[in-house]
């Protein structure tokens, strides 16, 4: 955070390699959010690309005092929420979680194994498909919290909303989720 | 201790069970909770099996050579913007000691009788100024890609101060008589305060809207027919004054 907050001084002062360190440091857990929150690899490297855009036209107005990668969250967040938004009014279904790098061959891809796909592939499927069921919140807010590792707290500084609406948010795509995989997972022994 | 609720399950499972007395001990001795635990903990888990395309080592390095171009292109518009704001600035502050634009109780017409060439080239230069400034506000709309939606909270602040900026020339120009600059800038105006009113996040269906406006209006190529306009007058009054530079 020290470093990040080094860097930001710096590229506020025009040091645009300060920035290239920036973008280099946080571009790769921004795809993941973005990748999370959009479902498409091509879409996350263009909200990856937006936000840093956005960023750097908004530098001055980061407060130092806060943590540079939460901020780029809450950026990046916007424009995921922005993208899905458009697709959602186009009534274009985003490519299914689990079809990684359409478009975007150059990407590997970290997939489970042959048997545990074998093993999983209904629930994957399921798990899929309950993740576009989500609202635009409840989404953002379940990425943030199980992917991203932010607490509460942080996640209704990045949805801009209270704590109280943040945690509900988290709660009711847990709901959601369960309801849809608990009827296809093996019971419990 | 009564049984433990679903949002303290989902709490403790994120590590995140703030004034929950000893969750951890309860499921130890609550099979109810135990159970409902279980089940909640092996549906968080499977959520981690979705796949997810790790980015190449280089993806961030990729990211900047895709974006420090763009980088580059904003600084240029704002430098240039700046630069422009000053320097139109420097004109007016000229135009004010010359008292074109607020005269003292005299009458307009007085003013223009006294020295009508200089007011009216006063005039131009600023509007010439004002016209490149509204263009690089357009053409940032105009040149947006379509497909994405655009963050125009820099141009709606630009374009209200183009808007606070354009009734003194509207003004003058009226007072001078120059009606083609007068209707330019009061079409201009009109889209000006469009983007003003907009989203500062417009989706792709509100860009494609404005840029109707903007297109329905010719108002870019109207400025680009005035601002040559503006430019050859320059250069004739500026021939004129200083002969010598001609030879």
């Amino acid at each position: 955070m020290e470093i990040d907050r080094a860097f930001v001084v710096k590229a506020r002062s025009g040091d645009t390699d300060a920035f290239r360190a920036l973008v280099e440091r946080h571009s790769r857990s921004l795809f993941r959010l973005a990748f999370r929150m959009t479902g498409n690899a091509q879409d996350a490297e263009d909200v990856v690309q937006e936000s840093f855009l956005r960023a750097y036209r908004q530098l001055d107005r980061f407060d130092e005092r806060a943590s540079f990668g939460t901020w780029m969250y809450r950026i990046a967040t916007n424009c995921s929420l922005d993208l899905v938004r458009v697709r959602k009014r186009r009534n274009q279904t985003p490519v299914a979680a689990d079809e990684p790098g359409e478009g975007v061959p150059e990407l590997p891809s970290l997939a489970p194994s042959p048997e545990r796909i074998a093993l999983s592939g209904e629930v994957r499927e399921r798990l899929a498909a309950a993740m576009n069921e989500l609202s635009e919140t409840e989404r953002a807010a379940f990425v943030l919290r199980h992917f991203g590792g932010l607490r509460v707290e942080q996640i209704s500084h990045v949805l801009e909303c209270q704590p109280g609406a943040a945690k509900h948010s988290v709660f009711r795509a847990v709901q959601k989720l369960r309801r849809a995989l608990e009827p296809v997972m093996s019971p419990i022994r | 201790m009564n049984h433990l609720n679903e949002e303290q399950l989902v709490l403790y499972y994120y590590g995140e069970e703030n004034g929950v007395p000893d969750v951890a001990g309860h499921l130890e001795s609550c099979e109810t909770c135990r159970q409902a635990y279980v089940s909640l903990e092996r549906v968080l888990d499977a959520a981690d099996e979705l796949t997810l395309p790790e980015p190449a080592e280089d993806f961030g390095a990729r990211t900047w050579e895709r974006i420090a171009p763009r980088l580059a292109a904003r600084r240029a518009v704002f430098a240039a913007a700046v630069w422009r704001w000053a320097a139109a600035a420097g004109v007016l502050l000229a135009a004010l000691l010359a008292g074109q634009f607020y005269p003292k109780p005299r009458p307009a017409a007085a003013v223009a009788v006294a020295d009508p060439q200089a007011g009216e080239r006063l005039l131009r230069l600023a509007v010439g100024d004002y016209l490149e400034r509204s263009q690089m506000v357009l053409a940032e709309v105009a040149n947006a890609n379509p497909r994405q939606p655009l963050d125009i909270s820099f141009e709606r602040e630009r374009a209200a101060d183009l808007v606070a900026e354009s009734r003194l020339y509207r003004q003058t120009a009226l007072r001078t008589g120059d009606a083609a600059v007068a209707g330019v800038l009061d079409d201009l105006d009109r889209v000006m305060l469009e983007i003003t009113h907009s989203p500062a996040r417009l989706t792709p269906a509100e860009l494609e809207r404005l840029r109707d406006t903007l297109d329905s209006e010719e108002i870019l190529f109207k400025i680009r027919v005035l601002g040559a306009d503006v430019r050859a007058d320059e250069a004739a009054a500026a021939a004129v004054s200083n002969p010598a530079r001609k030879s």
